[in-house]
């Protein structure tokens, strides 16, 4: 498994096509809809890892195997990072059955490494759960969201921070809301009838009454159960309403864009008919696996630059 | 020359020498010594294990044993170490946080037995947890249940053994992680201030009762280099403390509000390059908080001249009693009032000290206090950084350490003794310790243990006090392991936040640059940015090597997994593996890196990952980094290799070395 994940973070030629393989392979036979997907995000320190460690806690007795892939920011001047959350999981420590990577953001703002993308693909292909952990800070909402089936935000009570968050108006990617560290009594509540009150309103996009908020304490272990059945409920609903596969659909779509726009630029998007012409070849070509697509198009996207110079 | 007749003198502080290694019989042994060499106060060093509630055969312990300190896994370990010394009369100072409860209990009962009055007793339990979680790293409890534990002692002693000092809070520990002054002073007083508020919001203790409370809360401070400023501290805090004590907790007996504290100088100053020069630095040191009589120490303890070689010998510590002795006895230094008051610089200096860290007080009790300021990581983040800014300091020059980056060009030091020049605890100590502790369960009454252990968990489980339960378990053979088995059973364990993340340094030297394009362009031959993982295995709590050298990788463009300390060896192979990073690099300061490093290359070899390069750094001894090298480490980096950037490159040349060409 973490040489699969090496392989697919590898950007010389022969290491990519070999993970282009693996990863085409992998999507190709990848039944549907296969291990969820579920993302994790909120501010620093919102209890993110530590929910990670009482979802291991409470998963792992249940016979499920878990996969953790934990994004950290990269810096913007020097491009290192500092990987810190897998010691938050300490429940899986010594456990074959969880299995955390640590990932840097790389060169996006807060947001998913490429690789993170092949990541999930692969992971999702041999554990029965994938979480993903990010830090939200505004923008990276809605590219963790392209890469889960159901995404939860993590809100601390008491700091402003899911105020802001919807002042920001991206109420509409969250799934679930949880507000953790309920343990700390009055704030969380309030911040939780903050989070209702606004979800209700309906400010988000998609079906504003089904989001759930729930009360956490991570470190005490509480509202876990509920927590698990929040996100089962949201992902069974898409099944039921056929809607799950349309988000991966759509996941697909702003994955590719994404990673075409930050290898070749405005100017190399425009190379293939510019950004709507692009994304309505990727909306319609099934025939190969996202991955396959990605190369594709960036071979084409470097023939046409290489003509146009 | 001699005194004048009639001058009055003051009496000294207290002397004392932070020892203990082996077993209780040698520790006992040495006690003795040093006693009669004209110590005044014991100050008992516990190894690694005891500090962090394990038995010595526990597999945490392994290589660790009597190493950094005394072995005290039971109540016969206790009495062995104060064999033949008057508890009553002895003054004895225990440096234990998480489990100071029950080296307490231990200690109590060891009186009961032996005859003594356990309200006679007089001395220290460290008892401070607040600074574990920042520095010292012997913490075992989250954080609410540990200032309980604290505020059970405090409760408990005030009427039992009324001449304890229940909790030292330390900023000793502060200023070794990197503690500025202020800091220093901040959240040393942010400490107290929690106990206090745990002890005052506690059903079992009467309000009349505080004011005789606050007058038992000592301090344990450091002094620096930097020692003019140092006296201002120590001034600065005491009238710190005075204003807390009546306006916060009313306190209107000027006594009870007397800032008590004892010292041990600064070591993380002292260098391995020319040792010698460290006994010019203690000396310096000591006079920072003996100098001036208001703000003079009650007890003092000098690390050795070769601090950052291993661990002193009896003569490395005499030579460091000798210079309280000199300058107690042979000095004037006690013959005079405050030789500061009046002083204009000294006023001016207090002042600013004052009102910067009010400040920086007001910002961690409006967070909540230390649990919340804890949590959050704000006050170890702080540390951190001004780490990282003294770290950056020293290497760029800013700041001057003779003989590590001005002076170097030096004669051999005759005191090095090719080598030998430090305490080398027996092997068969481990060996013998354990087999002491097999005999001492196999002859205990298993009933009484038991039902003791019982009472324990029943007493904790409905919030009663420690102490009394505890004692009783110290009777009936309740072994330092399973004492806190019960207690990590009903609050969990703790991890601190590592602090690390927060701090961007930017920018930086030329080298850096250099350094940083070099991992940039290493990135291409291994087709993903270079990742290493940073990882502290045992017990050892020593973090800042391993922070600085975290914060510096990342700054120099790597990507870096650190977890921080207390790992074990094979979970630092399993991370190595899952998180798929090109180095490994180990940070071992407690000397246990024989042990250690060999395991962890084991547990990776058995990953398949034989071929992964190893580097480690600490306090590792010549000899022993060769056998390192041998086994197959790839470096050795001590204190001397003070410049991170310079390691950094080395880091960069092992792993060209020995990754697979394109
Ligand atoms: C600061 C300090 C502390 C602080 C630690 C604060 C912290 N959070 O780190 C405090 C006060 C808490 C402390 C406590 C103790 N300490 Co202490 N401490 C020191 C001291 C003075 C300096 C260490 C230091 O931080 N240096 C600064 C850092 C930046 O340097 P460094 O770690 O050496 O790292 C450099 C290199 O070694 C290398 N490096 C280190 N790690 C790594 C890792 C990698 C990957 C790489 C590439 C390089 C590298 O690069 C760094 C850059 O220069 C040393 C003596 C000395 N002067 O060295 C004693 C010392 C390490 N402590 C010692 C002891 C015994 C203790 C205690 C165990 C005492 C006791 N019985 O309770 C306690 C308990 C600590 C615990 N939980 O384990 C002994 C160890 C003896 C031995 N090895 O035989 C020493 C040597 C003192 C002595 N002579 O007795 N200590
Ligand atoms: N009181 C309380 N503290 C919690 C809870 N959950 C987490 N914490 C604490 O909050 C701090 C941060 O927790 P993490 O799990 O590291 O938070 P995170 O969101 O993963 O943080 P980043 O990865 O840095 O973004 C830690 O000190 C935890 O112990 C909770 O339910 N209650
Ligand atoms: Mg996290």
């Amino acid at each position: 498994m973490p040489e699969a994940l090496n392989l697919a973070d590898d950007r010389r030629a022969d290491r990519r096509k070999e993970a282009l393989e693996l990863l085409d392979t992998l999507e190709r036979e990848m039944p549907f809809p296969g291990a969820p997907r579920i993302g994790l995000t909120g501010a620093p320190g919102a209890g993110k890892s530590t929910l990670l460690d009482a979802l291991v806690r409470e998963l792992r007795p249940k016979g499920e195997t878990l996969a953790i892939v934990a994004v950290d920011p990269s810096s913007r001047t020097t491009g290192g990072a500092l990987l810190g959350d897998r010691v938050r999981v300490r429940s899986g420590a010594s456990d074959p059955g969880v299995f955390i990577r640590s990932m840097a953001a790389r060169d996006q703002l807060g947001g998913l490494a490429e690789s993170a993308w092949a990541a999930v693909a692969i992971l999702a292909a041999a554990f029965d759960r994938v979480f993903v952990e990010t830090v939200g800070v505004g923008q990276s909402e809605s590219d963790v969201a392209a890469l889960v089936d159901t995404l939860v935000y993590v809100a601390t009570p008491g700091t402003g921070d899911a105020l802001q968050f919807m002042k920001a108006g991206i109420l509409e990617y969250p799934d679930v809301f949880v507000v953790n560290k309920a343990d700390l009594g009055a704030a969380a509540t309030r911040t939780a009838s903050e989070l209702r009150s606004s979800v209700s309103l309906g400010d988000r996009g998609t079906s504003p009454s089904e989001a759930a908020v729930i009360l956490t304490s991570a470190s005490a272990g509480e509202g876990i159960d509920e927590l698990v059945s929040a996100m089962d409920a949201h992902r069974q609903r898409l099944i039921d309403g056929d809607a799950l596969r349309e988000r991966r659909w759509r996941g697909r779509e702003i994955q590719l864009l994404g990673a075409l726009e930050r290898r070749y630029g405005a100017f190399g998007i425009e190379r293939l008919g510019g950004r709507r012409a692009l994304r309505e070849r990727v909306r319609k070509d099934d025939s190969v696996s996202a991955f396959a697509l990605l190369a594709r198009l960036g071979l084409e996207i470097e023939e046409a630059l290489g003509k146009s110079r | 020359m001699t005194a004048p007749e009639n001058a009055r003198r003051d009496r000294p502080w207290m002397f004392r020498t932070y020892s203990g290694h082996s077993s209780a019989r040698a520790s006992n042994e040495l006690y003795r010594t040093n006693l009669s060499k004209g110590q005044t106060g014991l100050s008992v060093a516990f190894d690694l294990p005891t500090q962090t509630g394990y038995d010595s055969d526990h597999p945490l312990a392994r290589g660790e044993v009597g190493k950094v300190g005394v072995p005290i896994s039971h109540i016969d370990d206790m009495t062995a170490l104060f064999k033949e010394l008057p508890l009553e009369k002895m003054n004895t100072s225990m440096t234990i946080n998480a489990n100071a409860a029950w080296l307490l209990a231990l200690y109590v009962a060891t009186a009961e037995r032996t005859g003594a009055d356990p309200k006679k007793l007089q001395g220290t339990t460290q008892n401070d947890i607040v600074k574990e979680y920042l520095s010292r790293g012997t913490y075992i409890f989250p954080p609410e249940a540990s200032l309980k534990l604290i505020g059970d002692i405090v409760a408990y002693t005030v009427d039992s053994i009324p001449r304890w000092n229940p909790t030292n809070i330390c900023s000793y520990h502060l200023q070794e992680a990197g503690a500025t002054p202020v800091q220093e002073i901040a959240y040393a007083l942010a400490t107290a201030i929690s106990v206090l508020d745990q002890v005052r919001s506690r059903g079992d203790v009467p309000e009349a009762a505080i004011p005789r409370i606050v007058g038992r809360i000592s301090f344990f401070l450091n002094s620096g280099i930097r020692f003019v400023e140092e006296i201002c501290k120590v001034r600065a805090m005491a009238e710190l403390w005075d204003e807390i004590t009546l306006e916060r907790y009313g306190v209107q007996d000027a006594k009870l509000r007397r800032f008590r504290y004892g010292v041990q100088v600064n070591s993380l100053g002292l260098t391995e390059a020319q040792p010698e020069n460290n006994v010019i630095r203690i000396v310096l040191e000591a006079l920072g908080v003996t100098l001036s009589k208001k703000a003079r120490c009650r007890a003092l303890q000098l690390p050795a001249w070769n601090e950052a070689l291993g661990l002193p010998r009896p003569w490395d510590q005499q030579w460091s009693l000798r210079i309280q002795q000199i300058l107690a006895f042979e000095s004037d230094l006690l013959e005079h009032e405050d030789i500061f008051d009046g002083s204009r610089v000294v006023e001016e200096k207090t002042e600013e000290l004052k009102r910067e860290a009010r400040r920086e007080l007001d910002v961690v009790l409006e967070m909540g206090g230390t649990v919340a300021a804890i949590e959050n990581a704000y006050m170890k983040q702080r540390l951190v950084e001004s780490q990282t800014a003294r770290a950056r300091a020293i290497e760029n020059g800013d700041i001057t350490v003779v003989g590590v980056n001005a002076y170097t060009n030096a004669e051999p030091s005759p005191l090095m003794d090719g080598g030998q020049s430090i305490l080398k605890v027996d092997e068969s100590a481990e060996r013998e310790q354990i087999e002491r502790l097999v005999e001492f369960r196999s002859k205990r009454n298993r009933a009484d243990v038991e039902s003791a252990v019982q009472n324990l968990e029943d007493v904790l489980r409905n919030g009663g006090n420690v102490m009394p339960a505890s004692i009783r378990a110290a009777h009936a053979g309740v072994t330092t392991g399973e004492w806190a088995d019960v207690l990590r059973g009903l609050y969990g364990e703790f991890r601190a936040p590592t602090g690390v993340v927060a701090t961007e340094g930017t920018g930086g030297s030329q080298a850096t640059t250099d350094t940083r394009d070099r991992v940039h362009r290493l990135a291409d031959t291994l087709g993903r940015p270079l990742k290493i993982l940073v990882g502290k295995p045992g017990l050892d709590g020593h973090s800042n090597g391993a922070e600085q050298i975290a914060v510096k990788a990342r700054d120099v463009g790597m990507e870096v997994v650190y977890d921080g300390i207390r790992l074990e060896p094979g979970e630092i192979a399993a991370s190595a593996r899952d998180e798929g990073v090109h180095l490994v690099g180990l940070s071992i300061l407690s000397g246990s890196h024989s042990v250690l490093v060999i395991d962890v290359l084991d547990r990776l070899r058995e990953l398949g990952l034989g071929n992964l390069p190893v580097v480690v750094g600490g306090i590792i001894p010549e000899e022993d980094a060769d056998k390192l090298c041998q086994a197959g480490v790839r470096r050795v980096y001590t204190p001397k290799d003070f410049d991170l950037t310079r390691i950094m490159s080395d880091i960069v040349d092992v792993v060209e070395e020995t990754s697979p060409a394109p």
